[in-house]
């Protein structure tokens, strides 16, 4: 297990280290200088040398590197252009909105799709599963900002039950917070159960096929009894991979959905420093997001060692 | 999915929708009922009916006008995705399975790192550097789509290359390549039209959110995610400005989905497609 554990934390490296020098090499290739891009056309030549030295520009590519990595391992992510503010500090105020709303979707995403997908596959080829089936169908063609729009057409403005948007922050209450980030994780959630529900459906159909349900049965146990005791837990293994990934997913489409509903999350904070064309803020972003993903990869790597012994042996 | 009927009737279902949407973007590139960007204030936010079928946007354009060079522009960037897609990710696919050793390792990991970069992060990426505009988000979207087919491309090679008759092909004296394009492609062809179908779905579903936050097509270009956006703040006057484009985004993306479906179901019943 040690061996498998040190295997994976040294790919987990890798791949961060070559997801950043990416990221790196992309902002790097902006055409011309990023400090006369960052100000515009119409700034002065002392005034783009000076945001020169500043940003460090001044330096060889691979000094800039090394010190934009070195300082990211020590949480220090420079500092955006035009906000003057420590880069660190607005991503962790932004964070406060995006992993909550994240880790909300995922719950109802769990939610829908484990009880929906337990009855298309105890109800398999009957009208259940049909039904089942046509809505995960249906599910995943929605577009979740169109979905979003349309939730706050009926729950925000006619029936006035949320807010349209805004997000009143943590201080005025969990509950206050939570509502208004109800409908932004509905919206989220809403394709991903889909996409989760046709998973848990298929793995449960596989699991039922095979010899130990079938003696499950035959000493007696119920269809639903059978299912209950030993389809779930084995059905579980792979949805719970699709989970983990889900999540990484759910935080970084986060990021549309915080624009339907003016969410103070990371979304804005990206979408505003694309405009602003600070690049900063962007490079720095980006990069936590894929460090999500990377991050997720590897939990769910380990988790899955955890539940099946073998994979330890063959990673 | 089982039952032949059931298949049918999802691809015919599927081709239908698919059709409607491929015949009306054709059709945009020579006709729409009224110009694509001309205004009409006076015939501003008109319901759907009478001289304009779908209604009329708060400029008073057309939307029936609009959903059709809409859905070219929707097409457009997700056939050339897909096409990216494939064009990068199936030879890098096969050269894995054909060269199990370095080449592979190199391959598959480098495919690793690409999944953790999503479309919509790839956008934001080449957006900041580049600005937005259609081509970025095609090349965003293809980017994306390259190591979904390498994957699905390397899996299915792997297995075909223990199979006898390339055995017999490589007794006979030819070469990796050869096999790998004579033999090897042929017999993954299904597999892949089956996924680039689901990738073209996703396609239309990525261009639309792209555009939505103004990642994707520019004005003039008409788009639906734009639609979306622009109608965001009027929903409450006038429903039928997101439920147009919302319903073109709908439809087209389960004619595909359906198609895909029903193609996988009649090309080969045992296929199975990853979803990402």
């Amino acid at each position: 297990m040690l061996r498998f554990l040190a295997q994976r934390v040294g790919s987990l490296i890798g791949s961060l280290l070559v997801a950043s020098l990416v990221i790196f090499l992309v902002i790097e290739v902006v055409p011309g200088d990023p400090a006369a891009v960052m100000l515009g056309v119409n700034a002065r030549p002392d005034t783009i040398a000076a945001l020169r030295a500043e940003l460090g520009l001044d330096g060889s590519a691979v000094s800039r590197y090394l010190s934009w990595v070195a300082g990211m391992l020590q949480g220090d992510f420079g500092v955006s252009y035009t906000y003057r503010t420590p880069v660190a500090e607005m991503i962790a105020d932004r964070l406060w909105v995006s992993v909550p709303l994240a880790l909300y979707a995922l719950c109802l995403t769990v939610a829908i799709a484990i009880p929906a997908g337990l009855l298309a596959a105890s109800r398999r080829g009957r009208m259940g599963d049909y039904g089942v089936i046509g809505v995960t169908q249906i599910g995943i063609a929605v577009p979740n900002f169109w979905f979003a729009m349309i939730l706050i057409l009926i729950f925000a403005i006619n029936l006035r039950w949320f807010s349209a948007g805004g997000f009143p922050g943590w201080d005025e209450g969990i509950g206050a917070g939570l509502r208004a980030l109800t409908l932004p994780a509905i919206a989220l959630a809403l394709p991903q159960a889909a996409i989760l529900t046709r998973v848990m459906r298929s793995a449960l159909v596989d699991v039922l096929g095979e010899d130990f349900m079938r003696t499950a049965r035959a000493k007696g146990l119920s269809q639903s009894a059978a299912i209950w005791r030993h389809g779930l837990r084995n059905g579980l293994i792979p949805v719970l991979t699709i989970i983990g990934l889900q999540f990484a997913f759910l935080l970084a489409g986060g990021i549309i959905i915080e624009q339907v509903f003016a969410l103070p999350g990371l979304g804005r904070l990206i979408f505003q420093a694309i405009s602003q064309r600070d690049l900063i803020v962007v490079e720095s972003v980006v990069m936590l997001l894929v460090f999500a993903v990377i991050l997720t990869n590897f939990l769910v790597d380990l988790a899955y060692a955890v539940v099946d012994p073998r994979l330890r042996k063959h990673p | 999915m089982s039952g032949g009927r059931r298949a049918s009737w999802s691809f015919l279902t599927g081709a239908v929708l698919v059709s409607l949407f491929a015949i009306a973007a054709l059709v945009s590139v020579i006709w729409t009922p009224h110009d694509v960007s001309g205004m009409n204030i006076s015939a501003r936010m008109k319901a759907p009916g009478g001289d304009y079928l779908l209604g009329t946007d708060h400029f008073g354009r057309d939307m029936l006008s609009m959903i059709m060079a809409g859905a070219q522009t929707s097409l457009a960037v997700a056939i050339i995705a897909v096409g990216i897609g494939m064009a990068a990710g199936v030879p890098l696919g096969l050269a894995a399975a054909a060269n199990r050793g370095w080449l592979d390792e190199l391959i598959m990991r480098a495919n690793d790192l690409a999944f953790a970069f999503p479309a919509l992060v790839i956008a934001i990426l080449i957006t900041a550097v580049f600005g937005p505009s259609a081509v970025n988000a095609i090349i965003a979207i293809g980017i994306f789509n390259i190591p979904v087919f390498a994957r699905l491309t390397r899996g299915a090679a792997l297995s075909l290359w223990t199979r006898e008759f390339i055995l017999a092909a490589r007794v006979a004296g030819k070469g990796a390549v050869r096999i790998s394009a004579e033999h090897i492609l042929p017999n993954i062809a299904n597999l892949l039209i089956v996924q680039g179908t689901i990738q073209f779905s996703l396609g239309v579903l990525a261009e639309a959110g792209l555009s939505y936050v103004g990642l994707g097509a520019q004005p003039p270009t008409p788009s639906w995610g734009r639609m979306l956006a622009d109608s965001q703040t009027l929903v409450g006057l006038a429903p039928h400005l997101a439920l147009v484009p919302g319903m073109a985004i709908i439809l087209s993306v389960l004619g595909l989905n359906l198609l895909g479906d029903g193609l996988r179901d009649m090309l080969d019943p045992k296929l199975r497609v990853v979803r990402t």
